[in-house]
Order: structure tokens, then sequence, then C-alpha cells
């Protein structure tokens, strides 16, 4: 009964892998139909490659900058959720839009409120002149937005999911102690939150370190390469320029930054995961 | 104090994430003399709607984006539950093997099976088809697909498995007439889930299908080009169009949707 589904992930998605492995060894330019086994050279020339270190470096920084915000605001989003007032389901249907919405249609919904001339958000914010996506150090930041405006959400629904795990009757002993919110919230909801948290960093880590899809339609990874990320990187290499044997190598890297950095994260958390559901 | 400031994070979240999003409503909505306003439309026209349609294969491509959320999700459905079902009830050799090998499927970077992806399908000839779209959107919707589905089975009493065995079911049946049913409203929430992982999917799209007419919606409007110059009230209204019907199921389907994206991640 289980066949269908082991053959399936062992064709399309397993050897694909190793494939790519295979090709990231050889000089394969599509268009020339060549195709010759050159060993490490393309790793060697990785190395050296300005654009390589610059991609790993964009990729880098928005995974950090992005998940950091995600966390923080998705948090002050979970306590609000949290708390009881009338009209909870309404708002926490509205939070969902983001998430609902097709990546695709996010980033072209903000190049549309970032557009230089008649943006909604550029005629709002100060300095009307900021031209946002096309200017190298605001692009990336505005991608980092529409990051945070996406994944909020989901953030939020699991930091939620986590918090009403707490027993309530933990508060109330803590007020009968007389500790005040702040301090609840620092001694008793941030440390019983914190598998939590560690498991929602996973899964955005993993995520915006292989972000393609919303950076790509936004800014395309310019202006000047400075929002180009290793996944954009790659996919040009591949089928813009038809380097197969360049592109697979840098595709095979990106592969390993996503499965060092999950690997990271399941040792930190191995030992309280160790029952359960894999 | 604390309601004031309870009410005034209510306002800014709401505002934070549902305004951008009315305002691309409110774009598809006005005359295109008036795009540069700011304020509210001085009058209200589908002008945009029509447009979107108007020259460009916008129907075919929402019939291509149905077909492949649609197939993507039975297959899902298909493989998954009876794999789910064994992974949860049964036990047999490789189980764990399974699990954590769907477990890093989810983990794999799409970039890094396009390559060899490209070549095979090319030369089987599906290039430019829906079925080359398919068969890889369905892979990756397995993993997600396995989780949340064993989530359910093993939250089905194991004695309504060993009663029907008893009764003379063989596995199959025991999982087909016994626990299928039972599983039904884990079955919806994998389905809305797998249909909107395949609604959005976009790298697979963008690189295996190049006929205009051939693409799903979201390639389409990435790629969304007028004669001069970015027809944005177009863009706003295929926009609104793609993403309606995922708000509506999302609106009506919310908790559902909760549990089964939490279910995995916070459970274990």
């Amino acid at each position: 009964m289980v066949a269908p589904a082991v053959v399936i992930l062992l064709v399309v998605a397993f050897y694909p892998i190793v494939a790519t492995m295979w090709l990231s060894l050889h000089r394969m330019i599509l268009v020339f139909h060549e195709e010759q086994f050159i060993g490490l050279g393309n790793y060697a020339f990785l190395l050296s490659d300005p654009r390589f270190w610059s991609a790993l470096r964009n990729t880098a920084y928005f995974a950090a900058v992005a998940v950091a915000i995600e966390l923080v605001l998705g948090l002050g989003f979970a306590l609000l959720l949290n708390a009881a007032f009338p009209g909870r389901s309404l708002l926490r249907a509205s939070i969902l839009i983001p998430w609902a919405i097709p990546t695709v249609v996010s980033a072209k919904l903000w190049a549309w409120l970032f557009n230089p001339e008649y943006g909604l958000l550029t005629r709002m914010l100060p300095g009307q002149d900021v031209n946002w996506l096309g200017m190298p150090g605001y692009a990336m930041h505005a991608a980092i937005l529409v990051d945070v405006w996406k994944t909020t959400p989901f953030v939020a629904l699991l930091l939620l999911a986590g918090l009403q795990t707490i027993p309530q009757d933990i508060y109330k002993a803590a007020q009968v102690d007389g500790a005040g919110t702040l301090r609840q919230f620092f001694s008793i909801t941030l440390p019983l939150l914190r598998n939590t948290i560690v498991v929602t960093l996973i899964f955005r880590t993993l995520d915006a370190s292989r972000v393609f899809d919303a950076v790509y339609v936004l800014t395309e990874g310019g202006p000047a390469n400075t929002t180009e990320t290793l996944s954009i990187y790659a996919y040009k290499t591949l089928m813009r320029v038809g380097d197969f044997g360049y592109g697979s190598t840098l595709s095979v890297v990106t592969f390993l930054c996503v499965m060092g950095i999950s690997l990271g994260y399941l040792k930190v958390l191995g030992v309280e995961r160790g029952k359960g559901r894999a | 104090m604390k309601r004031i400031s309870l009410w005034f994070g209510l306002v800014a979240a709401v505002t934070f994430c549902a305004g951008p999003f009315v305002w691309q409503m409110i774009t598809s909505l006005r005359p295109e003399s008036d795009l540069l306003n700011l304020g509210l439309p001085s009058t209200l026209t589908l002008e945009s709607y029509v447009g979107a349609f108007h020259g460009r294969p916008f129907g075919h491509v929402i019939v291509n984006s149905v077909i492949v959320a649609v197939v993507t999700t039975l297959f899902c459905l298909a493989v998954g539950a009876s794999a789910a079902f064994a992974l949860a009830k049964l036990d047999f050799r490789g189980r764990k093997a399974l699990l954590f090998g769907s477990l890093a499927v989810s983990m794999f970077p799409p970039i890094a099976t396009v390559s060899p992806l490209y070549l095979i399908i090319r030369s089987v000839g599906l290039l430019d088809h829906l079925t080359g779209l398919i068969i890889p959107d369905t892979t990756f919707a397995l993993p997600l697909t396995l989780w949340i589905l064993t989530g359910f089975f093993e939250d089905i009493p194991d004695e309504l498995y060993r009663a029907a065995r008893v009764d003379g079911c063989t596995p199959f049946q025991a999982f087909w007439k016994v626990l299928l049913p039972l599983a039904a409203p884990g079955l919806a929430t994998t389905a809305i889930l797998v249909f909107i992982f395949s609604w959005n999917e976009f790298l697979y799209a963008l690189t295996f299908i190049s006929t205009p007419e051939k693409r799903t919606i979201p390639v389409a409007i990435s790629l969304f080009t007028g004669e001069h110059k970015e027809p944005w009230g177009e863009i706003a209204a295929a926009s609104v169009i793609a993403t309606l019907p995922l708000l509506i199921v999302t609106m009506f389907f919310q908790r559902k949707i909760v549990a089964g994206l939490t279910a995995g991640a916070v459970k274990g």
C-alpha cells in the first residue's frame, strides 16, 4: 500500500537530487549538445565566482532578517489572537488573507504598492522619490517586507497553537503571586513556548533560504543583482543561460545549505523530539 | 488602558494583513484614468476584468490551473491515503525510512530538482504538457499529505482496525470500508491544502511550460505585459480572480486549515 508513494518519492524527488549532483560534475551547455565530465571543475569555479558569494550573502541576509521580524510580529499576532474578545474568529480569518494569496500575486500586489510613480506606499512614505524596487539597498528590504507580510500569519498560527497548550492555571497562580503581565510573559509564556518557537524557526528558515517566487517576481534579482538569492541565480544559470552543469552546481549548493540548516536545527531539537511522529 | 492597546493592536494587525489586498481590489475596479488617484475611485468599473482576458489566453490559463490543482489533489489523496494508513496502523519494514524520507523531501529546495526533471520531462516528451507539471506537483505535495493523513489515521482507535480484521476483512478492506470513511475530515483538510499548494506552484510551471496557452495562473500573472507599460489595472483584476476562490475556501474552512497547518508542526 505504500509502494506508489515510495516509487513516486524515489523517482521524482530522490533520483533528481542525485542526478543534479551528477550533472554538477559536468560541463553541459544545452544548446551546444555538449556534455563532458569535468569532476569538481564547476565547484572550483564557484569558489572564485563573486556572483555566487553575493547570492549566498543575499540569501543569508534575507532569511535572517525576514525570519527574525516574522517571529516577533507573529508572536504579537498570536498573543492578540489568544486574547478573548468579540469577533475573534473574524480576526483569525482576516489575518489568514496573506497566507491564502498565491505568492506571485502577493509579489505583484506589492510591486504595485512600491510603484515609483503611482504606488500607494511610495507616496505615503516620507522621501517620495525613493524607487524601492529599483535602488540597491532598498529592493532587498522591500523583498523582506513582502515575505514578512506573506508568512507572518503562518508563524502566528503555529505560535497560537503552542500558546493554547499552556494551561491557564499557571497564569492564575502567577497572578496570585503578584507577577505582572511582562513578568508572566518572560517567565511563563516564552519558556513554555520554546519548542514551538524552535519548530517555527526551522520551517521558516528553510523556506526563506530557498526563496524563489516572491523575490523573482518582485525584482528578478535586481537591481544590480542585489536581491539575487541562490535559487534565483541557479534558475537564471539553468534556464536563461542554459548552462546545466554550473546551474546544477549552484542548485546542489543551495540544497546543501538548506539541508545543513535543517540538520543543525534537528540536532538542537533532537533530544526533545525523540518520540511521536517523525 | 489594556483594552485600548488590545484594540489598537487588532486594528493594526487587520490593516496590515487585509489592507494590501483590499487596495488591490480597489485598483482592479478603477477606471484606467483613475489609476493615479490615491483616494477612493470616482466610479467603479469592470473594464480591467474585461481587459485581463482581452488579447490574452487568460481563460485557458484558468482552466489549466483548475486541471492541474484538481488532478494533483486527487493523485495525492489516492497515493497518500493508503500510504498514510499503512504508516499509522501497520508495522512494516522501512516504515521509519519512509517517514524520514518524506520529511527530507519536504525540505528539498525545488530548484535542486529542476535540471534533471527538465531533462527527464523533455526526454519523455512531456515538456509543455500539463502532465509534466502534475507529476512533480504531486510528488512535492506528497510529504504534506502523508504528514497530515498519518496523524488523522493515528487518531482513529486501533480497536476499530483490529475488530475489522477479526470480522474477516483483509487489511485493505479494513482500510477501505472502515478507516477511510472515518478519516474523511482529514481527507478534506488535506485536499484543501494540496489544492492551494498546486494552485500557487510557480517554479515548475515557469520551467516546464512555455506556450502561453498552457501556462498556469501564477506564471501568467508574472508575465502579464502590455504594449507600452505594465497594465496594473488588469494585473490587479487577474490577481483578484486568482485569489478569490482561495480566499473563500480559506474563510469557509478556516478551522480545518489551521488544524492541518499546525498538526505536523506542533503536535510532534
